[in-house]
């Protein structure tokens, strides 16, 4: 371990370290621009230069060089002061003075540091330079000639994204950062080039214009588009959602945010469910809260608890779908599922359903298989750190289900069962690789488990495990990647059918032959509403979408911005979001429709307070308890052996910019499907905007 | 003066046969077993006795260089790297090696991979260097058919591949890191250093990158002897060197001559001395474009080599003499030498790719007089701000010309800023 003096101060690091990282840890920070902890090392913006003794007699750039033993490091020395201020005023030259008018403005690293460590004005008389627009996309809005030539957005399509659509063109001063042939990023990340950008050349198109970051009260957050539960800060102002930025958590999404989660916010403001609703003649009518219980409680006092059901959406949160299952219990129903696609997991060993190594597991897997599952759409964030790990050069990767382009190199080893059971049996060569592998990982999307088979795909799966010791001392690489936020909650406090009770099919299957009458829709806009025959169907949501559009009463629920709510992401790691604005009118949060509903009924939930309800939570699973370690499961065998269709496995997720009520009515996600699902580019650039 | 019997380009006017039949009777390519049999070590060790200096402009000792390179070929192959993407305005002598005594180079990729363990040798070759690659090329394909390179070369049990890699025209491919780059298929930028070339270098591998001339004379120098090199020239600047010699000279000239001959008496003796006579001389560029101009009263006895233009603010670079007599504009002449660089600045660092737009602007409107006296301050202080503060050196190539010629010349530029002002009024 090398030790080096900055400023004065004496610092031990391990070998390797850069000056820059270094001075980071002692408190000391050095101003920079090309450099990110997460990218390759540019070295090209000069920002960083610090004096280094001994060395030769000009200052270095600190973000590229590694310490020695013995290095003295002066931060401040008149030498490295004259140093960046001369890079400051080189960068400003030609930078544009449209603060005021420039989206970065408030948050931007050039601003910031013109201030702290540029002079107080410029010498520079001549024409500044002017450079084109760029088309980006429908997320990415450009004002090249704000563009200090950093790279890191380059370097982030190149490197994390894994999209090389980026890159600087000419020399000199003419240099420019393009997509070469004016087309949209092709990447799911792309939302992370405008975090990145340290000035304003790349900001937000859908928030362009929209606020300046002063004016926000931010929130931190979590993300419910997907199962990662990425971490997110919510802005807004006064009761309006602004945008969603990524927050930093090394285990679940370093600092990059999908698209999707990033860019969907327009959608809480559009069909929206605002009032209740109740249907007379055939048409639903805003109705009051009282209204709508009464019309729900009249129906509830004819018919019997074994002719209800209950179907909880992707989004739900646990809060609200325990006290669901509490309420119907009480009723007498026993008919629940919080599986709007039919998934089939061994619904009482929790490893049957978890991502078990976890996302950050990924770093350390040396042979990963993919099955029916393709994470660039499904989970683009893991996706990247799959790719992370794929550039290491440390992983083997194969993929078992379509063929797409998951920014890195896989082997196909089939599209259907036919594979796994290769693998399963040790006929295919990737068999070989899983049992030589130190941390061979298996990820099973669900695209294999919401089959009419998949009991026994799952069973051939845990062949898998067991035939090339995926699970192993202190390693468990059995992995479901799971695509609804809610689901992992959902099938932990057991929002599935009880004894005797009817799982989703069955629930669709009894109401289309009325056998059931009464079905509560908690969210649930992925199913099959014209199979609900003639049953008296309860609504509750936030947005009108296909279970608004049946139902026969309709209560407003809150969005996942409006509400705490605790979310198990796919790893089974608990995670809770905050409330950032209130909700929209006369939507109420969840639990509390449900508890106010139940005192309707004749049923009182003894729960008043949030408090209360997690304790309930905690009492039925000691994963909602953030006090109580979880005992380790045991694993064992999954899955039930029978006939396997050899029909290709199919992702669920069509298209990745439209999977739930929020992006379906989100206009930004609507232009990046015509964009990127449809492709119809729309190549406007310049003054066009 | 240096004697014919001590010359190395023996056919840098291109009198003789350039190629195999020719160099072999010039004693290229004679007994080249002999001297590889005794070993990379050895080469090495009299490489450095003879204290050649790098000739591509920075001067660092060659052998040294080689040495650096690790001692055992690991996992990954080592390659030696010839810089022939020769661009600094004025200097012309790789050219007229490649031309006329392309077997001296071919030789030395051999015994300089040799050296350094390597099996594989690229050429890169300035893109406009047409008739030049083909000369090189031509003197390769002979090498290989006579069994001089390729397997087994020369009967010495080595195994040695040689390829011309052509250039795009680039100036900034000429800096060693760009040019690794650049053969890579990358853009031609600079990459950072640390690490060293002789660490990750060309494909992440060892890699040696040398100039024409550093390897065309090695074969020389390790025929002759060490001693024989260092013997000639001052102290810790032996040998020859060629010189090129450009502009308001009688007779403009490449030619090798001694380390550390006197400037003037360089130009009196090889190219008929300036025009209109010693007394009509204003300023010399001693080492190409890159370095500082040096006003007459220096060049009436400063010597030519890499110590001595030192002391005196400039460097012997190149060693591309551009001479400029009193007929000369001066700031015009480094106006186009600021533009020369602001079209070349790769765009990767901010203050070259921000600031040699800067200086050159300032500098046209300088030489039309169009500027303020205050404004020669700012611009020396600019290109301090330049200078040493870029990852490769044409940060500082761009800052030297600009520096010498207010070091030198204000008084100059002052009067015509002042004439302009005059007239103003």
């Amino acid at each position: 371990m090398p030790k080096l003096t900055i400023d004065g101060i004496e610092v031990e690091v391990p070998a390797g370290t850069t000056i820059l990282q270094a001075a980071e840890q002692i408190g000391i920070e050095i101003p920079r621009f090309c450099y990110h902890e997460r990218l390759s090392i540019a070295g090209n913006c000069r920002m960083c230069l610090v004096e280094v003794q001994p060395g030769p007699p000009k200052p270095a750039a600190s973000c590229a060089m590694p310490v020695a033993e013995g290095m003295t490091v002066k931060t401040n020395s008149p030498m490295a002061v004259k140093a960046r201020k001369g890079v400051m005023e080189f960068l400003l030259i030609n930078h544009p003075l449209d603060c005021p008018i420039c989206d970065q403005g408030g948050e931007c690293d050039l601003q910031d540091q013109a201030v702290a460590f540029g002079y107080d004005r410029s010498r520079y008389t001549e024409q500044k330079r002017a450079v084109q627009d760029k088309y980006m996309g429908p997320l990415v809005a450009t004002e090249m000639t704000r563009c200090i030539q950093c790279t890191r957005c380059v370097r982030f399509a190149q490197e994390v994204a894994g999209a090389p659509d980026l890159g600087g063109v000419n020399r000199g001063e003419h240099m420019e950062i393009t997509t070469y042939v004016e087309k949209a990023i092709g990447s799911e990340l792309s939302g992370n080039l405008v975090d990145l950008c340290p000035v304003g050349a790349l900001t937000s198109k859908p928030y362009a214009f929209n606020a300046r970051p002063w004016e926000l009260k931010k929130t931190e957050s979590i993300d419910v588009f997907d199962a990662v539960g990425s971490n997110i800060r919510v802005d807004a102002r006064g009761n309006e959602v602004l945008r969603v930025l990524p927050r930093l958590n090394e285990d679940v999404n370093e600092e990059w945010l999908g698209d999707k989660s990033r860019h969907a916010i327009d959608g809480l403001r559009r069909q929206r469910l605002d009032t209740p609703y109740v249907r007379k003649d055939g048409k639903l009518v805003p109705a009051s809260w009282q209204e709508a219980f009464a019309a729900i409680a009249a129906k509830v006092k004819t018919t019997s608890g074994a002719k209800m059901a209950a179907v909880a959406g992707d989004m739900a949160d646990a809060e609200s779908m325990v006290l669901l299952k509490d309420l119907l219990t009480a009723l007498g129903s026993r008919s629940f599922d919080c599986r709007q696609d039919g998934a089939v997991f061994d619904l009482s060993n929790r490893l049957s359903w978890q991502f078990n190594s976890g996302i950050a597991g990924i770093d350390e897997a040396d042979a990963i298989l993919i099955v029916g599952s393709n994470p660039r759409w499904e989970a683009p964030v893991l996706n990247a750190r799959l790719r992370k790990r794929y550039l290491t050069g440390k992983a083997k990767f194969a993929v078992i289900g379509e063929a797409t382009d998951l920014t890195y190199k896989v082997d196909h080893l089939g599209t259907g069962p036919d594979a796994l059971k290769a693998v399963a049996d040790g006929s295919s060569p990737f068999a070989a690789v899983l049992k030589a592998a130190q941390k061979p990982m298996i990820i099973l999307g669900m695209g294999a488990l919401t089959r009419k088979d998949s009991a026994a795909i799952l069973a051939l799966a845990s062949q898998v495990v067991d035939s090339c010791g995926l699970v192993k001392d202190g390693w468990n690489g059995f992995n479901v990647l799971h695509t609804a936020a809610a689901r992992v909650g959902g099938l932990e406090l057991g929002f599935v059918p009880g004894a005797n009770g009817r799982d989703l099919d069955g629930i669709l299957s009894g109401a289309e032959k009325g056998e059931l009458d009464f079905v509560y829709l908690l969210g649930a806009d992925e199913i099959d509403t014209k199979r609900l025959g003639k049953a008296f169907v309860v609504y509750q949501g936030s947005h009108g979408d296909a279970g608004a559009m049946r139902a026969d009463v309709i209560l407003p629920g809150a969005a996942y911005t409006e509400k705490s709510g605790t979310y198990l992401n796919t790893e089974g790691r608990m995670q809770r979001t905050a409330r950032a604005v209130f909700p929209l009118g006369e939507a109420k949060e969840d639990w509390t429709i449900i508890r106010a509903l139940s005192e309707v009924l004749g049923h009182t939930l003894p729960q008043n307070t949030l408090v209360q309800v997690r304790d309930r939570l905690a009492a039925v699973s000691p994963v909602f308890d953030e006090d109580t370690a979880v005992p380790a499961g045991k694993w064992g065998a999954f899955g039930v052996a029978g006939a396997i269709d050899a029909a290709a496995f199919e992702s669920p997720v069509k298209n990745y910019y439209m999977t739930d009520p929020i992006s379906r009515a989100s206009r930004t996600m609507a232009e990046c499907t015509e964009v990127y699902v449809n492709g119809n580019q729309k190549r406007k650039t310049g003054t066009h905007g | 003066m240096l004697q014919d019997k001590d010359r190395i380009f023996t056919n840098l006017y291109g009198i003789q046969d350039p190629f195999l039949k020719g160099a072999q009777a010039r004693g290229d390519w004679d007994n080249t077993k002999a001297i590889l049999d005794k070993g990379p070590e050895w080469i090495i060790d009299q490489m450095k006795a003879s204290g050649l200096r790098g000739r591509g402009g920075a001067g660092f000792s060659t052998g040294m260089k080689w040495s650096f390179m690790p001692k055992e070929v690991g996992e990954r192959p080592h390659y030696l790297v010839v810089n022939a993407d020769e661009g600094e305005p004025g200097t012309c002598k790789d050219r007229d090696i490649m031309r006329h005594d392309p077997h001296k180079l071919v030789e030395g990729c051999l015994i300089a991979s040799y050296a350094i363990r390597a099996h594989t040798c690229y050429i890169y070759i300035r893109g406009e260097f047409y008739r030049e690659a083909e000369a090189l090329q031509r003197a390769i394909d002979e090498a290989y058919a006579a069994g001089l390179i390729g397997k087994n070369a020369s009967g010495s049990g080595w195994d040695f591949d040689l390829f011309i890699h052509r250039g795009m025209g680039a100036y900034v491919c000429g800096e060693e890191t760009a040019l690794i780059n650049s053969i890579e298929g990358k853009k031609g930028q600079p990459r950072l250093k640390p690490p060293f070339p002789a660490g990750v270098g060309v494909f992440g591998c060892p890699t040696t990158v040398n100039n024409v001339e550093s390897i065309a004379v090695a074969p020389t120098i390790l025929r002759r002897g060490a001693d024989w090199f260092a013997g000639l020239g001052r102290p810790n600047n032996t040998g020859t060197k060629l010189f090129c010699i450009s502009g308001h000279v009688n007779k403009p000239c490449n030619v090798e001559e001694e380390m550390g001959i006197p400037l003037k008496e360089l130009i009196e003796k090889h190219c008929g001395g300036v025009r209109g006579g010693w007394d009509n001389l204003l300023a010399i560029i001693p080492g190409g474009s890159s370095v500082p101009m040096l006003p007459k009263n220096i060049c009436d006895d400063v010597l030519m080599d890499f110590d001595s233009l030192r002391a005196v603010q400039s460097g012997l670079g190149t060693a591309a003499v551009i001479v400029m007599d009193k007929s000369t504009d001066l700031v015009r002449a480094i106006t186009r030498l600021a533009k020369f660089y602001m079209h070349e600045s790769c765009g990767q660092c901010t203050p070259c790719r921000e600031g040699s737009g800067w200086m050159w602007r300032v500098m046209e409107r300088m030489s039309q007089g169009r500027a303020s006296v205050e404004e020669i301050d700012m611009l020396f202080d600019v290109s301090k701000q330049i200078e040493g503060h870029t990852i490769c050196a044409l940060g500082d190539a761009a800052a030297w010309p600009i520096q010498g010629l207010i070091r030198h010349f204000r008084p100059q530029i002052e009067e015509r800023l002042g004439r302009r002002a005059q007239a103003a009024e």
